[in-house]
């Protein structure tokens, strides 16, 4: 009650806005050094629910170190990371203890990496990899499991016939949906996309990213997508954060950087496009 | 009284070989494992004159545990007179002094390798086996540091993926040994490289198990009646070895863990994989209580459940 009337007064004295809830993720001042060496410095960044949020930067501008923080794999030096979801708001979840951090990058969290060796087993059937989410989040039902697995990687448009295949006699594309069925299993309120189709030939990176498109609308994910590649950001996202040397050096909707970008990295950037 | 009469008189090796400070070191580690059951305690392993690989592990444990009054079985694959356990039976009698005997329910220690016999042990017994991999998360995960973590949070879903491949491939459990199992509601542990058929009689065993691995410097415990629970699908129940028909050629016996004697002509002959066991069948001395009855059923009611296949 008290919040519902708190709400509504700042609606009523704020300026309009487009976005009435608050930001699904909201992560400050991230700081993250190996050695001497400064990865990723005090970024900040808010992502809303529903909302894809582009990360373009060249090679070693620490967009991967970033999203391996959103991801819970590594601890930053400083900074903090909210997740705006039932039973861990307003809870840092750098703070966390082992077991708990698991809990949510397992539960709350999904991630595609560019190379599928990091992401998947490769010996295992593919149903297998994507069932191993709800396994070690207590399913232990094998009925369950299944229909799990044929769900999520129908809904990734994964051929159901090979389900029982290991990835390692797949395509790059297919070990790539075979991943991305294995970050929808769970259902999670984020989905993390590190460079998902870099290194597919173009037809089949344009049918990965239709799937995506297609998944984004229909769940109205919220989804960090981090690549090189404007073309896929363009297709994609709402947002774009430009990063070079670890810092944002440009942040906003995706057609006003692109198309009229400010900073001298970005317009670099933009017509360095072939 | 002379200086001489009062020294200890000198002799080439210590009792039971290993010298006062590893005895000591595997009895306190034996007394941990025992109190955190299915923990994996780590220990300095010893040198002993059989190969790492050969059960010096189990040696280990059964050296600082023999005394001059213990009566010893050593078990290679069920049998007592294969070459690996006739060797370790003398070498343990011969540092020790130690009674030997075949019979299961004379044994006061039993070394084993493999198996648990088919007669139900008692209390005041205590089984060692020798284990080659004491780690059963190494197939999910090689990292043994991170295993660790895993085994401190009890964190082991990813345990049930050996088992989902084992039910997609194959619709139903086919690993044959080695079987991952709940102990005490707590760790899972990789129970030696015991067939499945052997996984169940941990449960509530009256006697002691103690498992120990030399090369990898590990030793955990199931003490007497403890929960042992073989991991398992909530819609798919744990199955020992499919059986049925297998009889004894030398014995008749059935409803046993049996070897498989292929012959020339394609065909299999079967022989009781127990030799004590066996033994006594063709003396016509009448064997204990076993664990599995002529007709196939586990002692304890309800621990196995009827066999069910994914669809």
């Amino acid at each position: 009650m008290l919040m519902a009337s708190s709400n509504h007064r700042a609606a009523r004295l704020d300026a309009p806005r487009l976005v009435q809830h608050p930001p699904l993720l909201r992560a400050t001042g991230l700081t993250k050094r190996y050695g001497g060496r400064l990865a990723v410095d005090n970024v900040s960044l808010e992502v809303y629910p529903g909302e894809v949020l582009g990360v373009v930067g060249e090679s070693g501008s620490g967009k991967s170190t970033l999203l391996r923080m959103l991801n819970l794999e590594e601890q930053p030096d400083a900074g903090t990371y909210t997740l705006h979801l039932d039973g861990i708001a307003g809870q840092d979840l750098f703070a966390l203890d082992r077991f708990d951090r698991r809990q949510v990058q397992i539960q709350r969290i999904g991630v595609v990496y560019q190379n599928p060796h990091l992401g998947l087993r490769m010996r295992f059937t593919s149903s297998g990899n994507v069932a191993e989410r709800l396994l070690i989040a207590g399913e232990r039902s094998f009925e369950t499991l299944r229909a799990a697995a044929r769900e999520s990687l129908s809904a990734s448009e994964f051929p159901l016939d090979r389900m029982d295949d290991p990835p390692r006699v797949l395509s790059g594309g297919m070990q790539q949906r075979v991943q991305l069925a294995k970050a929808l299993a769970m259902k999670p309120a984020l989905l993390l996309l590190d460079e998902p189709t870099t290194g597919l030939d173009v037809s089949i990176q344009a049918t990965v990213l239709d799937t995506l498109k297609r998944l984004q609308r229909e769940r109205e994910m919220t989804i960090v997508l981090v690549s090189h590649d404007l073309g896929v950001i363009r297709t994609l996202s709402d947002r774009v954060m430009v990063m070079r040397y670890g810092q944002v050096v440009e942040a906003g909707l995706t057609d006003q950087i692109l198309d009229d970008p400010q900073h001298p990295y970005t317009q670099q950037l933009v017509h360095a496009k072939l | 009284m002379t200086l001489r009469e009062l020294t200890t008189p000198q002799q080439d090796y210590s009792y039971g070989y290993l010298d006062t400070y590893a005895k000591r070191e595997l009895r306190r580690r034996t007394l941990k494992a025992i109190a955190i059951p299915g923990y994996q305690v780590p220990y300095a392993s010893r040198e002993l004159p059989i190969a790492r690989g050969w059960g010096t592990g189990g040696l280990q444990v059964t050296l600082a545990l023999v005394g001059p009054e213990s009566v010893v079985k050593v078990i290679d694959q069920g049998a007592d007179d294969s070459v690996n356990a006739a060797n370790l039976r003398r070498f343990i009698t011969r540092m020790s002094g130690c009674g030997t005997t075949t019979d299961t329910l004379q044994a006061t220690l039993l070394q084993s390798r493999h198996r648990i016999p088919e007669e139900v042990m008692q209390e005041g017994q205590a089984l060692i086996l020798q284990v080659p991999d004491p780690e059963p998360l190494r197939a999910v995960q090689p990292d043994i540091s991170k295993a660790a973590g895993m085994h401190a949070d009890a964190d082991y879903g990813q345990m049930w993926l050996g088992l989902y491949e084992q039910l997609v491939r194959f619709k139903q459990y086919v690993q044959g040994a080695s079987y991952p199992s709940l102990v005490n509601g707590r760790y899972v542990i990789s129970p030696s490289p015991i067939p499945r058929w052997d996984t169940p009689k941990l449960h509530q065993a009256p006697s002691l198990t103690l498992l120990s691995a030399g090369r990898e410097k590990r030793l955990y415990a199931v003490p007497p009646y403890t929960e042992v629970r073989p991991l398992e699908f909530s819609d798919i129940p744990f199955q020992v070895e499919d059986q049925r028909g297998w009889v004894c050629k030398t014995t008749g016996a059935e409803n046993k863990f049996m070897n498989e004697l292929p012959q020339a002509d394609g065909t299999a002959q079967y022989e009781l994989s127990d030799s004590g066991y066996a033994e006594k069948l063709a003396n016509e001395v009448a064997p204990g209580a076993t664990y599995f009855d002529d007709q196939g059923r586990f002692y304890v009611d309800g621990f196995l459940k009827p066999p069910r296949r994914p669809a």
